[in-house]
């Protein structure tokens, strides 16, 4: 057997497109329009975009879940479409919906999920103790999947994806649906993921603050399109200066506003939105009482001004056109 | 090739321990065969009387029990692709799709678990009639023959429901044509009524009817002096089948992923 060189990149997809039937009659749907991408490896990667933007369309087509109509996807090295057999040996999946068996136990699951892999029996019960201990759910390894908390339901998911140890570990929404404590307890996890088992992580989300936190590297999707990637920080940082938004009591003046503040000295990037207009500004502070001055001057009420640094919301703005909140809802 | 033997049965044995677990459900399917047995065969049980029907000498209930054995194997399969249905609404069916399970051992584990728990209600459905007082002349080789007929039968119908579930992923939809088959197939065949008696068309569509040929099969095994003439042929056609819409039903997933 030839010792393959490890490839550098974990995933590198290009040009994917993908387009799905809507019923009949209907539009074919395109889900993906060309969407390239590059994650070396043992990187968590984070995939961010609002509901529809292609996100999940990706993970399937990486998983050999669903195949691409252009482009092609290596996972660790391997073409998803001519040897879909060899990628599944190397990739864990935790799919958006819970994955588990309701009926079997927390352990049963993962033994069971072990020997499908490939584990034989006693390496499959090691494993599954190992994985129940580090999550930190021992005890409750021999309750029934359907008694767990939904907190507890998505860790089980996850150790499920780790059974086999694989190179490349799929994490679609990990927390979409999870109350504030068990996220932040699902990060942690996800973090010290990254830290020990030295695998590549892809991760999507529509959350941007899991975004910032997880994902070493991101690209932000719209459209079925990477619209940009970097790092959080160089994503931010691309984007001189703050942002200043002025909310109103009326969404009717909003374009009215958008053309008043236009004029003034040092504003670029101005969007609307409902009631809120929003503008880059070199120096924010400054800018604000300008803005404000002018306003005043016109007669249009303002309800607050505010002032902030660049985040992940105005990357998205900046590149999409719209906020993402906006876009999810 | 082991790959695929070690997968079918661990996914066999998922299902067989939820089973375990809720034995309530094994129980609800033996409700209808019950009734089939006791309250319609009580219904019709001078039916024997008319001249040309059956064997001289065989109780209606005698005549009923290889029907209701095949009428539960049938209704039971019909319902087999529910588990898959299950499976697409939790992320499971993804999860194995993308593993190194093949989906041949997904079909095989849904099949032999169909096949385990048909094999029980047969067991109940005989050992019921034989304590009200049915006898089968066929002995052990006869009830065995009726076995394998009903598990040929489940195979044939468990893999249909399969691919109709990988086809139309909706539990309304594989409910409603899983009862507008089973009902009529089971009407179109002599598993309560000697079709002799019936409309000559009846006794034509029976002929390719695979529900009449598990029933035919398991009531010539039973009888004294079997009509093998008539046993094997239909035996062998049940075979057939049943690996053919094995294989249709493994197909169905490509369907299922090209439109996922």
């Amino acid at each position: 057997m030839p010792t393959s060189k490890a490839p550098a990149l974990a995933i590198d997809a290009r040009r994917l497109t993908k387009m799905y039937a809507a019923g009949r009659g209907k539009e074919p749907v395109r889900a993906l329009g060309g969407l390239t991408l590059a994650v070396q490896c043992g990187q968590v990667f984070g995939l961010l975009g609002p509901n529809g933007a292609g996100k999940s369309t990706t993970v399937r087509i990486l998983a050999t879940l669903a195949r691409q109509d252009g482009g092609e996807a290596l996972v660790d090295g391997l073409d998803v479409r001519r040897d879909p057999g060899a990628v599944r040996r190397r990739i864990g999946l935790v799919p958006q919906r819970s994955c588990s068996d309701p009926v079997a136990t927390g352990r049963e699951n993962l033994v069971l999920a072990g020997r499908l892999q490939g584990l034989g029996g006693r390496d499959a019960r090691r494993r599954a103790d190992e994985l129940l201990e580090r999550f930190g759910f021992s005890e409750d390894g021999g309750r029934q999947a359907k008694t767990y908390s939904g907190g507890m339901a998505r860790k089980l998911d996850v150790a499920i994806g780790l059974v086999h140890r694989p190179s490349v570990l799929f994490l679609d929404e990990p927390t979409t649906g999870l109350d504030p404590q068990a996220r932040s307890e699902m990060w942690r996890e996800i973090e010290r993921l990254a830290a020990q088992e030295r695998m590549t992580v892809l991760l999507t989300t529509h959350y941007l603050d899991e975004a910032d936190h997880l994902a070493e590297r991101l690209a932000i999707i719209d459209h079925g399109r990477v619209v940009t990637e970097g790092t959080p920080d160089e994503l931010k940082r691309e984007l001189a200066g703050d942002t200043v938004a002025v909310d109103l009591d009326d969404s009717d003046a909003a374009p009215i506003v958008a053309q008043h503040i236009s004029t003034i000295d040092g504003l670029s990037g101005i969007t609307t939105e409902g009631r809120t207009v929003r503008a880059r500004a070199v120096h924010g502070a400054r800018a604000v009482p300008l803005v404000l001055a002018r306003l005043e001057q016109a007669g249009i009420p303002v309800a607050s001004a505010t002032v902030s640094r660049p985040s992940l919301d105005d990357v998205y703005l900046a590149h999409a056109g719209r906020t993402f909140e906006g876009a999810t809802r | 090739m082991t790959a695929l033997a070690v997968h079918s049965g661990h996914l066999t044995m998922r299902s067989v321990r939820a089973l375990v677990r809720n034995p309530a459900y094994l129980l609800i399917t033996l409700v209808q065969p019950v009734m089939w047995l006791f309250l319609f065969g009580q219904l019709f049980k001078n039916v024997v009387d008319i001249p040309g029907f059956g064997t001289p000498g065989t109780s209606y209930l005698e005549f009923l029990t290889p029907g209701v054995v095949a009428m539960t194997a049938l209704f039971s399969a019909a319902w087999a692709g529910t588990v898959y249905i299950d499976d697409m609404g939790r992320g499971v069916m993804d999860r194995l799709l993308a593993s190194p399970v093949s989906r041949g051992a997904m079909m095989n584990a849904t099949l032999l678990y169909q096949s385990i728990t048909c094999i029980v209600q047969t067991a109940v459905v005989v050992a019921l009639a034989y304590a009200a007082g049915a006898r089968f002349a066929g002995g052990v080789r006869g009830v065995a023959l009726m076995f394998v007929a009903a598990v040929l039968l489940t195979l044939v119908f468990a893999a249909l429901s399969n691919a109709v579930a990988l086809l139309v992923r909706q539990q309304e939809a594989l409910i409603g044509i899983s009862q507008l088959l089973s009902l009529p197939l089971s009407f179109l065949s002599s598993a309560m009524i000697d079709t002799r008696l019936s409309p000559g068309w009846i006794q034509t569509v029976a002929r390719y009817n695979p529900m009449d040929w598990a029933v035919v099969v398991s009531r010539e095994a039973l009888s004294a002096s079997p009509d093998w003439g008539a046993l094997w042929p239909r035996l062998g056609a049940l075979a057939g089948l049943a690996l053919v819409m094995g294989w249709l039903a493994t197909r169905a997933f490509t369907a299922y992923q090209r439109s996922s």
